[in-house]
C-alpha cells in the first residue's frame, strides 16, 4: 500500500479575476520508505504540493490518501492530529522558535501532543545525541550556526517518528558543506525507513534521490519512476 | 497540550517580549492601584466621619435653636417670625423626661486665656457636669465641672490637653489660676486628648459652667442641648418626647430642631459610600483602558508571531491549543498587572496612613475584589479576539511570514 496516493489533485488560487492553477491534475503515488526529490522551475507548484502533502493546505479537487486513509475529508482537529503524529516538516528558513532553547524546540511537537515531561526529556536527550547536538541543548537559535539550526529542526521534525518527512529546500539557506551534512542526515533517516520528500532547486541534490518528480506549471512533467531508470544513489 | 505546558509556554512567550509585556502589566497595575488607593481614600473618609460621629457619644440627641429648613412648611411655622431661644431652663427641664438619661447645655464663644505669662485664643464652651459622660471623655488630671445649680456656676475651668501643654508645659495645671477674658478662674481638671473632633478640637477648648459662659458672652441663650437617650432603641422616642416638651414650653410652637446622631451618621455614611463607589467607578475606567491595551498588545503579539503560529500548526497544534496559549498569555498579563497594582495600591494606602495617621485609609474588600475581578475579566475578554485571530490563521500564509 502506498504511503501517499494523490488522485486528480487540483489547487487553484484566485487573484482578483485571474486564477492560477498551482496544481493541475496531479496523480502521484509514493511508497513507504521512498526518497523523492521534487524539482522544477520557480512557481511550478512544488511548495504548494508539499503543503498539501503536509495537510497545511487542501486541494480544490481530487483525493489524498495518507497511509490508506482519505485525509482531505478530515476535520481540522483530525488533520492537526495527523500532522502531529504522521508528518514531519523541515523548512528552508529553519523556523525555530527564537526564545526557546535547542532542547525546547525539539520538544515542542511532543509538548503540543501532550506527551508527559519525563518522556519528552528522555526522547530529547536521545535526539540531541543522535544529531550531534548534546553540547548545544541549552543554546537558543541565535547562538547556533545555520547547520546546527537545521539539525535542530530535523530533530524536531522526526521526534514524533512520523511516517513522512517533508523538506522544502532544506539546504537553501546553507553553504555547500553544511548543506551536504544536512542532506546526509536526511538520507540516513530515510535509510532507516522514513519516507523522505525533498523540494530542491539543486540538480545535484535532486539527482541523489532515488526518484525525481519534475514539476512545470502545476503539472507533473516527468516522474523518474515511470522511466524504470533509477539513478544510483 | 497539557495545561501546565500551556501556562509555561504563555509565560515564556510573555517574557520573550519584556517591553511590551512590561507596558501592559504597568497599565493594568496602574488601573488596579488607582481603584485601590481611591477607594481607600473614599472609604477612609467615610470611616473617619463615622468615627468622629461615634466619638460624639452614644445614643446622642441634639437640640438646635430654630426650625430646620428641611422641616417643611407648617401653619405654625408661618405664623412665627423669630424662633424662641433655647435657655438653661429649657435644658434643665428636659432632664426630667422619663426616657432621657442625661442632659447637658452648651453655650459657646471665643475668648483669650492667659496664665503663666502666656496668652492664646481659645474656644470657651459653657456646659455642666453631665457633659463629660455624654461625650465619653476622660480626665487626664483633676475632675470635670462640679455638679451644681446650672444657673450659678463656680469660677472654675476644665482645659483641653493642648492648652495644658501650651500654657503649663510639664507643670501640673490643676489648682492654678487662669485669666479667661475678664474672669479669673481656677483650673479643676485637664481632659485627656481625644484628637480632632467634628467642628471643634476638644483639646483646644476651655470648659466652664454654662451660666459663667453666658455672662461672659453677655447672652442667655444656648448653642445646643445635648441629650443622651437611655438606649439606642429609644432615640426616636426621646426625639419625639423632647420636641413635645419644648413645644409646650415655647407656647405651642415647634421652633427647635432635634437631630439624632443616627440620622446624621446614616446620611453621611450613605453619601460617602456613594462617593467611594463613584470614585471606584471612575478608576475602573482605567481598567477598561488597560484591558484594551492588553488587547492591542496581544494583537501585536499575534502579528509578530505569525510565523511561529504557522509553525505550531505545522507541528500539529490544534486551533484550540493556539487559542488557549494566547488567552493564557493575556490572562497572565492581566493577572500579574492586577497583583502588582494591588500591591502598589496597598502601599499607596499605607503611605496615606503614614502621612495622615488619623485617616483610616484602608481599601474596602468589595473594591479590591471588584478591581482584581475587573482586571482579570477585561484582560480575558479583550484577549479573546486576538487569540481567535491567531487560532484562525492560515498555516501556509503564516509560515511564509518569518
Ligand atoms: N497563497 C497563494 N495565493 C495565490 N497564488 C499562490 C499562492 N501560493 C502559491 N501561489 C501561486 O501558485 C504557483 C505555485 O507556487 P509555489 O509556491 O508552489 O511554487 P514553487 O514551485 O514552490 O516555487 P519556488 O521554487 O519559487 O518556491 C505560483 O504561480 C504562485 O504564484
Ligand atoms: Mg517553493
Amino acid at each position: 500500500m502506498s504511503v501517499i496516493q494523490l488522485v486528480g489533485i487540483e489547487r487553484v488560487f484566485h487573484l482578483g479575476d485571474s486564477s492560477v492553477h498551482a496544481l493541475d491534475h496531479l496523480d502521484v503515488a509514493i511508497e513507504p520508505g521512498e526518497y523523492v526529490a521534487i524539482m522544477g522551475p520557480s512557481g511550478s507548484g512544488k511548495s504548494t504540493l508539499l503543503n498539501l502533502l503536509g495537510l497545511l493546505d487542501r486541494p480544490n479537487v481530487g483525493s489524498y490518501r495518507l497511509e490508506g486513509r482519505d485525509v482531505t475529508t478530515l476535520s481540522p482537529d483530525e488533520q492537526a492530529e495527523v500532522r502531529s503524529r504522521r508528518i514531519g516538516f523541515v523548512f528552508q528558513s529553519f523556523h525555530l522558535v527564537p526564545r526557546l532553547t535547542a532542547a525546547e524546540n525539539i520538544a515542542l511537537p511532543m509538548m503540543l501532543a501532550g506527551i508527559p515531561g519525563a518522556e519528552r526529556d528522555s526522547r530529547v536527550e536521545r535526539a540531541l545525541k543522535d544529531f550531534g547536538l548534546d553540547q548545544r541543548s541549552d543554546h537558543r537559535p541565535d547562538q547556533l550556526s545555520g547547520g546546527q539550526r537545521q539539525r535542530v529542526a530535523i530533530a524536531r521534525a522526526t521526534i514524533m517518528q512520523p511516517a513522512v518527512l517533508l523538506a522544502d529546500e532544506p539546504t537553501g539557506n546553507l553553504d555547500r558543506a553544511t548543506g551536504e551534512d544536512v542532506i546526509n542526515l536526511l538520507e540516513a533517516l530515510n535509510a532507516k525507513g522514513m519516507t523522505l520528500i525533498i523540494v530542491t532547486h539543486d540538480q545535484k541534490l535532486g539527482a541523489r534521490a532515488r526518484r525525481q518528480l519534475e514539476m512545470e506549471d502545476g503539472r507533473l512533467k516527468h516522474d523518474s519512476a515511470r522511466d524504470g531508470a533509477r539513478p544510483v544513489a | 497540550m497539557r495545561y501546565p505546558d500551556v501556562l509555561r509556554f504563555a509565560r515564556d512567550a510573555a517574557a520573550g517580549y519584556p517591553l511590551r509585556t512590561g507596558l501592559s502589566v504597568l497599565a493594568m497595575a496602574i488601573g488596579v492601584a488607582a481603584v485601590v488607593v481611591l477607594t481607600a481614600l473614599g472609604d477612609g473618609a467615610r470611616r473617619y466621619v463615622v468615627d468622629q460621629f461615634s466619638a460624639l457619644g452614644s445614643n446622642l440627641v441634639i437640640v438646635l435653636p430654630g426650625r430646620s429648613a428641611t422641616g417643611g412648611f407648617s401653619p405654625a411655622n408661618a405664623l412665627t417670625t423669630t424662633p424662641r431661644d433655647l435657655t438653661i431652663d429649657d435644658a434643665f427641664s428636659l432632664g426630667r423626661l422619663p426616657l432621657v438619661r442625661r442632659v447637658a447645655p452648651l453655650a459657646a464663644g471665643t475668648s483669650e486665656i492667659s496664665a503663666m505669662g502666656r496668652l492664646r485664643e481659645v474656644v470657651v464652651a459653657g456646659t455642666a457636669a453631665p457633659y463629660i459622660d455624654i461625650r465619653s471623655f476622660r480626665m487626664a488630671q483633676g475632675r470635670f465641672l462640679p455638679e451644681a445649680d446650672w444657673n450659678r456656676g463656680a469660677p472654675v475651668a476644665v482645659i483641653g490637653s493642648k492648652i495644658q501643654e501650651e500654657i503649663f508645659g510639664n507643670r501640673p495645671a490643676v489648682g492654678e489660676l487662669i485669666r479667661l477674658g475678664d474672669r479669673r478662674l481656677r483650673v479643676v481638671g485637664v481632659l485627656k486628648s481625644v484628637g480632632q473632633g467634628l467642628g471643634m478640637n476638644t483639646d483646644e477648648v476651655v470648659f466652664v459652667p454654662v451660666s459663667l459662659a453666658q455672662s461672659m458672652f453677655n447672652t442667655n441663650t444656648l448653642f445646643r442641648i445635648l441629650i443622651e437617650a437611655r438606649s439606642r432603641d429609644e432615640i426616636e422616642a426621646v426625639k419625639a418626647e423632647v420636641l413635645a416638651a419644648l413645644k409646650a414650653r415655647h407656647g405651642g410652637e415647634e421652633d427647635v430642631t432635634v437631630i439624632t446622631q443616627d440620622a446624621v451618621l446614616a446620611t453621611f455614611d450613605k453619601l460617602l459610600r456613594a462617593l467611594t463607589a463613584a470614585v471606584a467607578g471612575i478608576a475602573a475606567i482605567s481598567l477598561a483602558v488597560a484591558g484594551i491595551l492588553v488587547m492591542n498588545v496581544m494583537l501585536v503579539a499575534v502579528t509578530q508571531r505569525t510565523g511561529e503560529i504557522g509553525l505550531l500548526k505545522a507541528l500539529g497544534a490544534r486551533g484550540t491549543t493556539i487559542r488557549n496559549a494566547f488567552m493564557a498569555e493575556a490572562a497572565m498579563l492581566s493577572l500579574v498587572g492586577a497583583l502588582t497594582g494591588y500591591g502598589l495600591g496597598l502601599f499607596g494606602a499605607f503611605v496615606l496612613r503614614q502621612m495622615y495617621p488619623v485617616f483610616p485609609a484602608y481599601p474596602p474588600d468589595w473594591a479590591v475584589i471588584a478591581a482584581l475581578g475587573t482586571a482579570l475579566g477585561t484582560g480575558l475578554l479583550f484577549g479573546i479576539m486576538p487569540a481567535r485571530r491567531a487560532a484562525r490563521l492560515d498555516p501556509v500564509q503564516a509560515l511564509m511570514k518569518h
